[in-house]
């Protein structure tokens, strides 16, 4: 009687308010010590446990002296009969797991509950013991575990099933054991035990392809009960039609299957359906039509979860196939009225991709009312939709240009801000017509932004920019105002932007010096560094040393550049360190700058080197594909001599991707070598392959230097063999075709073992596609920021001109991707982007060629009247022979 | 009828005893537990951790723990001593090779300060096999002549034909309530 009274008064103090909110870690775990006494108080120990699991639910870290401690204290639990505490313990059991230490003291306990006639007891039991459960202790619990899988209480068969996936992930083979139990689980009449049946059978199938076919093969005909299970299904399917198209296969019966879906009973279903159904790559208008025509239903649902699902997924189908969901515009006008303003947004934001020209004024003004009230995250939605719009429409850049310098001078998180930013930059590289209002409003921001990241990416932009406006020198005052006003981050950004208005516009140049004398007298180094630095390069006039000192940057690459320096600091030499010895890092072409910025889908726009740089700057240096090939060759003694990698190549296939060994080959060049890499996969699980090498029959003046072959390569194990080329002593006949045979000694193996049933074993070869090399091969891709300065101080003394006709080529699109894929080269000042109804381009590439060469082509195409494309070629570089290799490479 | 309830309390102790059961792995350990609160054999399998099981013998209400013996968890019975009124420590017989360990782990565990109080029931166990040390050979084995200050008494016993048991409790009761 006196302990009910305690606690009664106990709950009216903590009456209001959180009764946990002054919990502390010590005075609870010696509270713990309570559990130890006999008899158990169960109502007591309820409370300590609870505020143990309330602990750490807080984020609370206990040690594993405490943990272990109180876990023992805990164990003594196990003799009472009250069942609240029991299931406490079982929570408390699963959060100290991972933290106390030889936990499984509790098996025979949970194994008992688990098996025991307290049905209460049981589910939570098996969930306690898979969290204690370790790969050694699996086996003994095994057989329970299989028995609890087909349970009739459809609780303790779900939590089996549940726990057999968790353990799967480290203990796959035991798991894969309980297949026919998860079978007999999906045939059950709960949904959520057939669901998780499913999950199950799926996970221990998943690897195997053929399994899965069958699998899905088998419930498409007969219909799940589960809801759930269903939309599993739907998803299975789904990674099945991805996979069966990218191998060739039929996948006809599939999409009836999801189609059908679209009539099923559940909502959920339908709604799964239609989601699978857009997403899917292979959709055309066919197929998306029922699917949108649901989600249309959906859009006027009373259920505002299915509401938001609807236009979620139109405003993302909107993206890929405007077409289609163009259907849906009234409903999704209603829907902008919507109390919920997350589907309010979606709503207007879909419209505005979907929508003609002439409601984007009328939808801007409908967005602007409402703007202020929703959260960053869907501003950052209206701000992308924007963004797209841009690049859809761009006579309409100074509606959206004025909307976006509003939300800038709004308040908003860095996220939110830098979106604005993204997407006014991305307008103005796109549209030269929208270039000076757009830099007139970053100006303005700048000139009162508080996120640091921010206001350097602007300032390098402006300093890219603005000298090749009308009139360079109004943006000059509102760079210099960041040097008097900004932290020293900013003011060096600032510094470097100024020097690139002083490199470009000669009439603004002493007015620059003088600035930059000025900024000399700043107190942070990095600042005055930059100052005296851009000071003296530009105080000497040269053009050349302008563009290569200012304008370009640096363009090695980082890792390797930290790499070498490093090296030679720790062996000094006598000659200066060669800045021209640190390969080129390989110009990134950054799809994920623009997002979403593709309106019309498959239109590859491959990002300018010079947007990729700032976004760049923003994450942290990783090592590059080249720096881990650099890595892996350097470690190979045989190609030490071969002096620093040049280039790799993208991996080509060898093989087709369906057969017994799948081979890709990376070329890497050198100075004077190349060496292909053959990345070697068998993919036969009763075959283990040893000396596996490639032969090679190299073109004329290549000689094979040295072959090292894989010793032994295992089913589905990733092997690797090289074989080293020295070039041919003339650059010009640098290209060529090289067969090659995989060679190799088979031995038979047991497939789940993979030892080898004997030590016998046969030669045996296969025949690979050729490795072509190309004048790519030998290529650099380096951008130039000012190709005419470049091309003027190369001169033309290794110039080569000469006229092509390319019937087969339709457009100048067209063959401007193919030259540029041809050469290897970098398109500089964005003329890879043909401006349309054009019937003339010039293209301008730049790069560096093995050896260091500079390669600067030139190429005039035309549309000519009888069809296909006529293109005037010129070459320049340091070297004759290397500008006759790339003027026949093209022929 | 309140008093004379609270009289019959009294008379039989209202505290649940605390017994543990003790021994190597195999000795028969969770299958006296058993054997005790159900009266059956039951199938078993080697205990990872414990068994926890109320007992009533007579009228009288034990909380009894079945430890597992492997070697790996007898480090942990200590977890276990604090409060304990009797031990119940059983050997197998008929396993000559490991009678030396079994009284390593006896002795030991006699030493706990938490256990001083204890009294302790040596069982004998597995009494119906063949080749089975008797209970004198048990009793040398174990060096229980050496023991000083402490309630003990051997018994041989057959956990499977539930043969000894009831004397084994019959003591312990009586040893138990005779202590107060």
């Amino acid at each position: 009687m006196m302990g009910m009274k305690r606690d009664k008064k106990d709950e009216e103090d903590a009456s209001g308010g959180n009764p946990f909110h002054n919990v502390e870690k010590t005075a609870v775990l010696q509270e713990a010590r309570i559990f130890n006494e006999t008899p158990v108080k169960a109502r007591r120990c309820t409370h300590v446990l609870t505020k143990i699991l309330y602990l750490i639910n807080q984020g609370e870290v206990l040690g594993t002296t405490e943990a272990t401690e109180a876990f023992f204290a805990m164990t003594k639990l196990f003799q009472s009969k009250d069942v609240v505490l029991r299931r406490m313990v079982y929570l408390g059991i699963k959060e100290l797991a991972t933290i106390a230490e030889d936990v499984i003291i509790v098996t025979s306990s949970l194994t008992k509950d688990m098996t025991g006639k307290e049905d209460t007891y049981r589910a939570p039991a098996i969930r306690a013991l898979t969290a204690i459960t370790d790969n050694t202790m699996l086996q003994a619990i095994e057989r329970y575990m299989k028995q609890a899988i087909v349970d009739k209480s459809p609780a303790v068969s779900s939590a089996a099933l549940v726990s057999s996936l968790h353990l799967f992930k480290t203990a796959p083979e035991v798991i894969k054991r309980w297949v026919n139990e998860a079978q007999e689980a999906l045939n059950s009449d709960n949904v959520m035990v057939q669901y998780h049946g499913l999950g199950l059978l799926y996970q221990i199938r998943k690897t195997d392809r053929l399994g899965v076919t069958k699998l899905v093969a088998k419930l498409t005909k007969m219909p799940l009960k589960s809801p759930y299970a269903a939309c599993h299904l739907i998803r299975m399917v789904c990674k099945l039609i991805e996979e069966e198209e990218s191998a060739g296969g039929e996948v006809t019966a599939l999409m009836d299957y999801l189609e059908s879906c679209l009539r099923h009973k559940s909502e959920m279903v339908i709604y799964e359906a239609a989601h699978a159904i857009v997403n899917l790559r292979r959709t055309g208008p066919r197929e998306l039509a029922p699917a949108i025509s649901v989600l249309q239903l959906f859009c006027s649902s009373p259920k505002p979860a299915l509401r938001f699902a609807a236009v979620r997924t139109l405003s993302n189908v909107a993206m890929t196939h405007p077409a289609a969901v163009t259907a849906c515009n009234l409903d999704l006008e209603n829907l902008i009225t919507d109390s919920n303003r997350s589907i309010a947004t979606l709503a207007i934001t879909t419209l505005l991709k979907t929508g003609g020209e002439a409601s984007v004024d009328r939808l801007m003004k409908q967005i602007a009312s409402f703007v202020s009230e929703i959260s960053d995250e869907f501003k950052v939605v209206v701000v992308e939709a924007i963004r797209s719009l841009g690049l859809k429409y761009p006579r309409k850049h100074s509606t959206l240009m004025s909307f976006l310098s509003g939300m800038l001078r709004d308040e908003g998180g860095l996220e939110y801000k830098a979106s604005i930013a993204d997407t006014i930059i991305a307008i103005v590289e796109d549209n030269p017509d929208a270039k000076e209002a757009g830099l007139t409003h970053l100006c303005e921001f700048i000139e009162d932004c508080e996120h640091t990241s921010l206001a350097v990416r602007i300032l390098h932009l402006l300093g890219r920019e603005g000298p090749r406006t009308k009139q360079p020198s109004k943006y000059i005052r509102f760079i210099y105002n960041r040097v008097i006003l900004e932290n020293a981050a900013v003011r060096a950004a600032a510094v470097s932007a100024l020097s690139h208005f002083g490199a470009t516009c000669e009439d603004l140049l002493p007015n620059i010096l003088v600035l930059l004398q000025r900024s000399q007298m700043d107190t942070d180094d990095e600042v005055r560094d930059r100052a005296t630095y851009f000071y003296s390069v530009l105080s000497r006039k040269q053009a050349a040393l302008n563009s290569q000192y200012i304008l370009e940057g640096l363009q090695a690459s980082l890792v390797t550049l930290e790499k070498a320096l490093l090296n030679y600091v720790q062996h000094p030499s006598e000659a200066p360190f060669d800045l021209k010895s640190v390969p080129l890092a390989p110009v990134i072409e950054e799809r994920h700058v623009a997002p979403t910025g593709q309106l019309d889908g498959g239109g590859s726009r491959a990002t300018p080197a010079s947007v990729a740089a700032p976004t760049a700057t923003r994450l942290p240096a990783t090592a590059t594909r080249q720096d881990v090939y650099i890595e892996k060759l350097s470690a190979i003694p045989q190609f030490d001599s071969f002096g620093p990698l040049f280039k790799s190549s993208a991996p080509a296939e060898l093989t087709e991707s369906e057969t017994e060994y799948v081979v890709r080959c990376v070329k890497h060049t050198y100075a004077q070598h190349m060496v292909l890499q053959f990345d070697c996969t068998n993919t036969l699980s009763d075959q283990l392959l040893e000396n596996v090498n490639v032969a090679v029959e190299a073109p004329e003046g290549f000689d094979i230097l040295v072959s090292i072959p894989c010793e032994k390569l295992e089913y589905s194990v990733l092997g690797t063999c090289y074989v080293a080329l020295s070039l041919p002593e003339s650059v010009l006949s640098s290209t060529g075709t090289c067969s090659a045979t995989l060679k190799f000694t088979v031995k038979d193996c047991d497939p789940t073992t993979g030892q080898p049933d004997s030590d016998d074993g046969y030669e045996d070869d296969y025949v690979l596609e050729d490795v072509e090399i190309g004048v790519s091969d030998h290529i650099q891709r380096a951008a130039k920021a000012s190709f005419g300065t470049a091309w003027e101080e190369m001169g033309s003394t290794n110039e080569l001109q000469e006229t092509f006709s390319l019937p087969a080529i339709r457009t100048l699109d067209e063959a401007v991707r193919n030259i540029i894929s041809f050469l290897g080269l970098q398109p500089c000042e964005w003329t890879d982007k043909v401006p349309e109804g054009k019937s003339a381009h010039t293209l301008l590439l730049s790069g560096v060629f093995r050896g260091g060469y500079e390669v600067l082509v030139r190429s005039k195409l035309a549309l000519s009247p009888e069809g296909g494309v006529t293109m005037q070629l010129s070459v320049r570089s340091g070297d004759a022979e290397v500008s006759e290799l790339v003027a026949s490479a093209v022929g | 009828m309140g008093g004379l309830l609270s009289y019959f309390r009294s008379l039989i102790g209202s505290r649940e005893m605390r017994i543990l059961i003790l021994g190597l792995d195999g000795a028969g350990k969770t299958t006296i537990l058993y054997r005790l609160q159900v009266g059956e054999v039951v199938t078993t399998i080697p205990t990872i951790g414990f068994n926890v099981e109320q007992v009533t013998y007579k009228n009288l209400k034990f909380q009894v723990w079945d430890l597992g013996g492997q070697t790996s968890i007898r480090p942990y019975w200590r977890c276990y001593y604090s409060n304990t009124d009797a031990i119940i420590y059983v050997v197998d017989s008929v396993d000559k090779d490991r009678i030396g360990i079994s009284k390593q782990e006896l002795v030991s565990m006699l030493e706990e300060e938490e256990l001083k109080g204890a009294i302790l029931a040596v069982l004998a166990n597995k009494q119906d096999m063949d080749g089975a040390m008797s209970v004198a050979e048990v009793h040398q084995a174990l060096g229980l002549d050496l023991l000083r200050n402490r309630t003990f008494q051997i018994f041989k016993t057959s956990a499977i034909k539930g043969e000894g048991l009831d004397q084994a409790m019959d003591w312990l009761s009586n040893a138990l309530q005779s202590r107060k």
